[in-house]
């Protein structure tokens, strides 16, 4: 555990290092208050736009940043040597997967805490209202959404060599699981015979990203008369992280044996 | 000699590479290499370019799984962690996270060798003033010069004060200041009793501080014995054996 946090510190100190979190953040931020300083038709629901496109930015800056950092740490440190001297010491190879997971994965969720404390506070300053219960239910379900896209990203990092063609591949897939998985079933249905069990195979086989966007839920206050249910919060958690889990095996397996030339 | 004051020991170890192409056939790095390191010598390992001294090396630290045969460190297989906890290693080209000072990179290896944060700082303060780096300690690495960034490798490979250090190429790119620097320090080490197995092709500085050498060619070990040794069988400087062993025929 001792290296896995050394390793998981490094990461974290790179992320902070590095220009990517601050410019998206920026970004996030003055796109949502050039969006909160423009009153529609005196319409009272332009909040929820507001909040809607807000949380649509963190969506994408928070998979921006999962995606662009754990690309680029196994591939950067073959390319730039560090690996050799990393591992000449007695750090084993699944100790480095799972440091650079967790580093990122940590790193992600520095980042989120930002953003949705950002995104809190113009809600508040809106709406003169508070959900904390809700926020946390977001952020935490962002979060571990966020684990199965690192650990993904980490899968494909051991398996393409170029951080650049995994981050793009890893961007379409997630991208495609979230706009897709939750229909795939409906296909499936309307398809049938072997490419019905085919799209139904696809559809168990792949992870319900989608579940974890719970964008309408906080944007259109369903939160304020109450909260996600704490056991089907809980069962996405699970799901989440036996996801990751199961990811970062295959990597493992994949990297074990891997003959590293300097 | 027993096996046991045998740092390093090779046996019978083959490696090959797979071929990049389809059908392309494997190809041989090492063939049958047998070698002993002995506990407190300066051992060279020689050979030309693509000679498979890097291989070697590259087995003992596990970053390479043999076609066949073994090697061990302190009598302990080299696929095993614990094998990596005595050993200090420096690349022959060294790149370090340019995200880090070199004290930074110094405590995190400390980390990776579970030495007590208080023993961690005295480690750091010795090694960085070993290798005349305190001053510059909390500069970040990337606006290190070359020599400097070889120090730092040197640094990082003596943070856990290890008994065998294996050093590639150590001297490679420096200007002669900095080769001289290093090679003090590799005299250092070696008053101090450590073991070190280092390649290099600067065969005049091998001469001067290695007890015993061995000359790799085409993948297989073609001599190996004391620098004495072989310098009077073969009569002359060492420069004259590798290029004898090696097949250099002047052009003239």
């Amino acid at each position: 555990m001792n290296n896995v946090l050394a390793l998981a510190g490094v990461v974290i100190k790179e992320l902070y290092r590095r220009k990517d979190f601050y410019v998206l953040f920026v970004m996030t931020a003055v796109i949502t208050m050039m969006l909160g300083s423009i009153k529609f038709f005196n319409d009272d629901r332009i909040v929820r736009y507001l909040k809607d496109g807000c949380l649509l930015l963190i969506w994408i800056s928070s998979l921006v940043i999962a995606i662009t950092t754990t690309a680029r740490q196994i591939p950067a440190e073959r390319e730039s040597r560090t690996i050799f001297p990393l591992l000449a010491k007695p750090v084993s190879r699944a100790q480095l997967i799972v440091g650079k997971f967790l580093g990122c994965w940590l790193a992600c969720g520095l980042a989120l805490i930002v953003f949705y404390f950002f995104f809190g506070a113009i809600t508040a300053s809106r709406e003169h209202a508070w959900s904390p219960g809700m926020y946390f239910q977001a952020l935490w379900l962002h979060w571990i959404c966020l684990g199965i896209v690192v650990a993904l990203v980490l899968l494909g990092s051991v398996v393409f060599t170029a951080p650049s063609s995994n981050a793009t591949i890893c961007f379409i897939v997630v991208m495609g699981i979230m706009f897709c998985g939750r229909h795939l079933n409906g296909v499936a249905v309307h398809m049938g015979g072997l490419d019905g069990t085919i799209v139904y195979t696809i559809y168990y086989c792949i992870p319900h990203l989608e579940w974890y966007d719970v964008r309408d839920f906080v944007v259109h206050d369903w939160g304020l008369t109450g909260l996600i249910p704490w056991v089907a919060w809980a069962g996405a958690t699970l799901y989440g992280l036996l996801y990751s889990v199961f990811l970062l095996g295959v990597t493992w397996l994949v990297f074990r044996r891997k003959t590293l030339t300097v | 000699m027993n096996a046991v004051n045998n740092v390093v020991e090779i046996k019978d170890l083959r490696v090959e590479y797979p071929g990049r192409q389809f059908r392309e056939r494997p190809k041989l790095a090492v063939d049958g290499l047998n070698l002993q390191v002995r506990s407190g010598e300066v051992f060279g390992f020689l050979g030309p370019n693509g000679a498979g001294k890097t291989t070697t090396m590259n087995v003992l630290l596990g970053f390479v799984n043999a076609t066949s045969g073994a090697a061990s460190i302190f009598g302990v297989d080299v696929r095993q962690l614990i094998a990596r906890q005595r050993i200090g290693y420096l690349p022959e080209m060294t790149y370090y996270y340019k995200f880090l000072n070199t004290e930074e990179l110094l405590r995190f290896y400390a980390r990776i060798f579970r030495i007590p944060r208080d023993e961690r700082e005295k480690r750091i303060d010795a090694v960085l003033k070993l290798v005349e780096l305190e001053a510059v300690r909390k500069r970040l690495i990337k606006t290190y010069s070359k020599g400097m960034q070889q120090r730092v490798g040197l640094a990082q490979a003596l943070i856990n004060d290890p008994d065998l250090l294996i050093l590639d190429e150590p001297t490679s790119g420096l200007d002669p200041l900095g080769r001289m620097k290093v090679r003090e320090i590799i005299q250092r080490l070696k008053d101090q009793g450590k073991t070190v197995f280092f390649s290099s092709h600067e065969l005049g500085e091998v001469e001067t501080i290695c007890d015993r050498v061995a000359i790799l060619h085409q993948g297989r070990l073609q001599v190996e014995g004391p620098v004495n040794d072989l310098v009077a069988q073969y009569q002359g400087n060492l420069e004259h054996v590798f290029l004898k062993i090696v097949g250099f025929q002047p052009s003239s």
